[in-house]
């Protein structure tokens, strides 16, 4: 199983990292473990733009020109776990509900006919949505979507297996923090609060046979620059040890959020570059996804240079495709609030192709 | 004039429609590049749909479309993909793809050489994408396959032919036609495999990601018949060293 590393010796890798390192990871053919390091060291900065080109050179080879799009659905804001920086935390006096299977069906038929193919089903950790309930509501959405995706509470290695079989694609689960210290403060109650148990999650999904694995962490949470090592170290354990899965990585920015969390290590957009870039150049066969989190500005400026998806037109309280001013809470509130239409039209005048369908449920029927 | 399976091409370059930036430049790349085969993948396309991005710009009359099974990471998931796009696309023409690791996009040759047995028992025309395997090419020849595609490279990399040792032997082997596909990543790479005496190679990436596609297919169509000029008209071959050109050196015994 993948250990994480002591975070301090995450940190002083980071830290000791030249200018001549960072030059040879710029130059290395295939940069290693030590050259992601050093181009997420601040010894790094000054070479935003060459680290630009690099990722974009190695992004359009391996992509093209092409992004990736999908939509969020949240089925439910119900949750045990009183994360501190988390809007559906249970400490958090919010309109709860978990949307019924006819209901959920309702909002990703709205969602197909916005124009979206690829889902990505949201809900917080509560029993009412376990492997039963999404089990049922792939078999019901999965003729319609040619990729049905999840991010919900860890599941069992057979609970996978049978999300599989019932026709779901993949799973994100992100880690939130590799610091273990900063970890048991955030999660301090609930499940979630078993650090391994999380972190073995997306080789459970792997290892069940979904197709693809998302990983990634929270940027806020604690030193980024360490977390980023982290993740890609944790990548590398999953390509070695699952290497007929796809697997993606993603890294969400605190956002407003009901509690008033106040990031104790914010990560500004500089920075947020920069890691995109760095994983990038250490893996160019990643899938980096880019959300609503951040603002339309940055999304249309990052275009080509790194992320290969991005949703569209999101909203993240269950049921708000179809009432937009219904009363259920939302998990944050979104940075870009541009239509799926708008979105894909400002990646079309940068000159790439949005890419709606770019898998097929055929696929998956043969695991039945 | 190139024959697969009963039916000829003039063009002995075939394209993709993977990568580009819009539907439009993929049109007017592949009517530059004088393509007359064109593959789709299946998991970016439905061919039943006139209305799809790609699908609804890709004349019909003009090129052969050879769905492509990328994506599957065995042979039990290319059948039933195969079996779905001749249902949906009316073609028993089919780029068989079974590439599990979805880094490098490398071919399985066991699962491949297993649907590619089955898919030709179900009367489909199958051009499976291999590796640069000489045996695996007879042995997919043997099984029916329709023509071979041993790679060049890897999927996307543009390394050329750096499987140029074992291409040799798959074409001084094969009965069907070989199509060199993947990793070519300029024309002088296209041109070198058809140097080499390949009956036609494929090329995607390289045209699709270009500054300017529409040239970039144009340039590929003249190296490809470039290349095959110079095999047909047979090329001198390649010596280390000078020939001497007065031979007698060193015979001067000789009565």
């Amino acid at each position: 199983m993948f250990v994480t590393p002591e975070f301090e010796s995450l940190r002083s890798a980071v830290a000791g990292a030249t200018e001549a390192d960072v030059r040879r990871a710029l130059e290395s053919i295939r940069p290693g473990e030590r050259d992601l390091a050093a181009l997420l060291s601040p010894a790094a900065e000054p070479f935003l733009a060459a680290m630009a080109s690099r990722s974009a050179a190695a992004t359009g080879q391996r992509f093209g020109k092409t992004i990736q799009i999908y939509a969020p659905l949240y089925v439910s804001n119900l949750c045990a776990n009183r994360c501190l920086y988390c809007g559906f935390s249970a400490e958090n006096r919010i309109d709860r509900r978990a949307l019924s299977l006819d209901e959920a069906e309702a909002e990703a038929v709205l969602l197909q006919k916005r124009g979206f193919n690829h889902l990505l089903l949201v809900s917080g950790e509560a029993p009412a949505v376990g492997v039963e309930y999404l089990e049922a509501l792939a078999l019901r959405l999965r003729d319609r979507f040619a990729a049905i995706s999840i991010e919900v509470q860890p599941l069992e290695t057979e609970g996978y297996a049978r999300l599989f079989r019932a026709g779901i694609t993949g799973v994100a689960v992100y880690q939130e923090t590799y610091d273990r210290v900063t970890y048991g403060r955030m999660h301090p109650a609930g499940p979630k609060s078993d650090y391994v148990y999380r972190l073995a999650t997306p080789a459970r999904g792997a290892a069940a046979g979904l197709r693809e694995v998302g990983i990634g962490f929270l940027l806020g949470l604690s030193d980024w620059r360490a977390e980023g090592l982290a993740v890609g170290l944790h990548l590398a354990w999953l390509r070695k040890a699952f290497w007929r899965t796809a697997f993606t990585v993603s890294f969400p920015r605190m956002r407003p959020a009901a509690g008033g969390f106040q990031p104790p290590q914010p990560v500004n957009e500089r920075q947020l570059t920069q890691l995109l870039f760095a994983l990038r150049i250490f893996d160019p066969d990643l899938g980096l996804v880019l959300s609503t989190r951040e603002d339309a500005r940055y999304r249309d400026g990052m275009i080509g240079l790194g992320p290969t998806r991005y949703s569209a037109g999101s909203c993240t309280a269950p049921g708000g495709y179809g009432s937009p001013d219904g009363s259920a809470g939302e998990q944050f509130s979104v940075g870009d609030h541009r239509s799926i239409d708008e979105v894909c039209a400002a990646i079309r005048a940068k000159g790439f192709d949005p890419v709606r369908k770019d898998w097929d449920a055929v696929f998956q029927q043969t695991a039945a | 004039m190139l024959t697969i399976a009963g039916r000829e091409f003039r063009s002995r370059l075939f394209g993709g429609t993977g990568k580009f930036a819009s539907a439009e430049v993929m049109r007017d790349a592949l009517v530059a590049s004088g393509t007359e085969m064109v593959t789709v993948a299946l998991r970016r396309v439905d061919l039943a749909d006139p209305a799809d991005d790609i699908m609804r710009v890709l004349d019909r009359e003009r090129y052969l479309l050879l769905p492509n099974t990328s994506g599957a990471r065995d042979a039990r998931e290319a059948i039933r993909l195969a079996h779905l796009a001749r249902a949906a696309g009316g073609t028993p023409w089919l780029k068989l793809e079974v590439t599990p690791d979805p880094r490098t996009l490398l071919p399985d040759p066991v699962e491949t050489l297993k649907a590619t047995e089955e898919l030709v028992k179900d009367g489909f025309i199958v051009l499976p994408y291999m590796n640069a395997d000489p045996i695996l090419a007879l042995r997919l020849q043997d099984a029916g396959a329709a023509a071979v595609m041993p790679l060049g490279s890897p999927i996307g990399t543009n390394q050329g032919i750096v499987t140029a040792f074992q291409v040799r032997i798959i074409i001084e082997q094969a009965r069907v036609p070989v199509v060199v596909d993947a990793g070519l990543g300029a024309p002088s790479h296209a041109a070198q495999a058809m140097e080499m005496g390949a009956d036609a190679v494929l090329v995607n990436t390289a045209i699709a990601v270009s500054g300017d596609p529409v040239r970039m297919a144009r340039a590929f169509a003249m190296a490809v018949a470039a290349g095959r000029d110079a095999y047909e008209a047979g090329l001198g071959e390649a010596r280390e060293n000078a020939a001497a050109s007065s031979p007698e050196t060193g015979l001067d015994f000789l009565r």
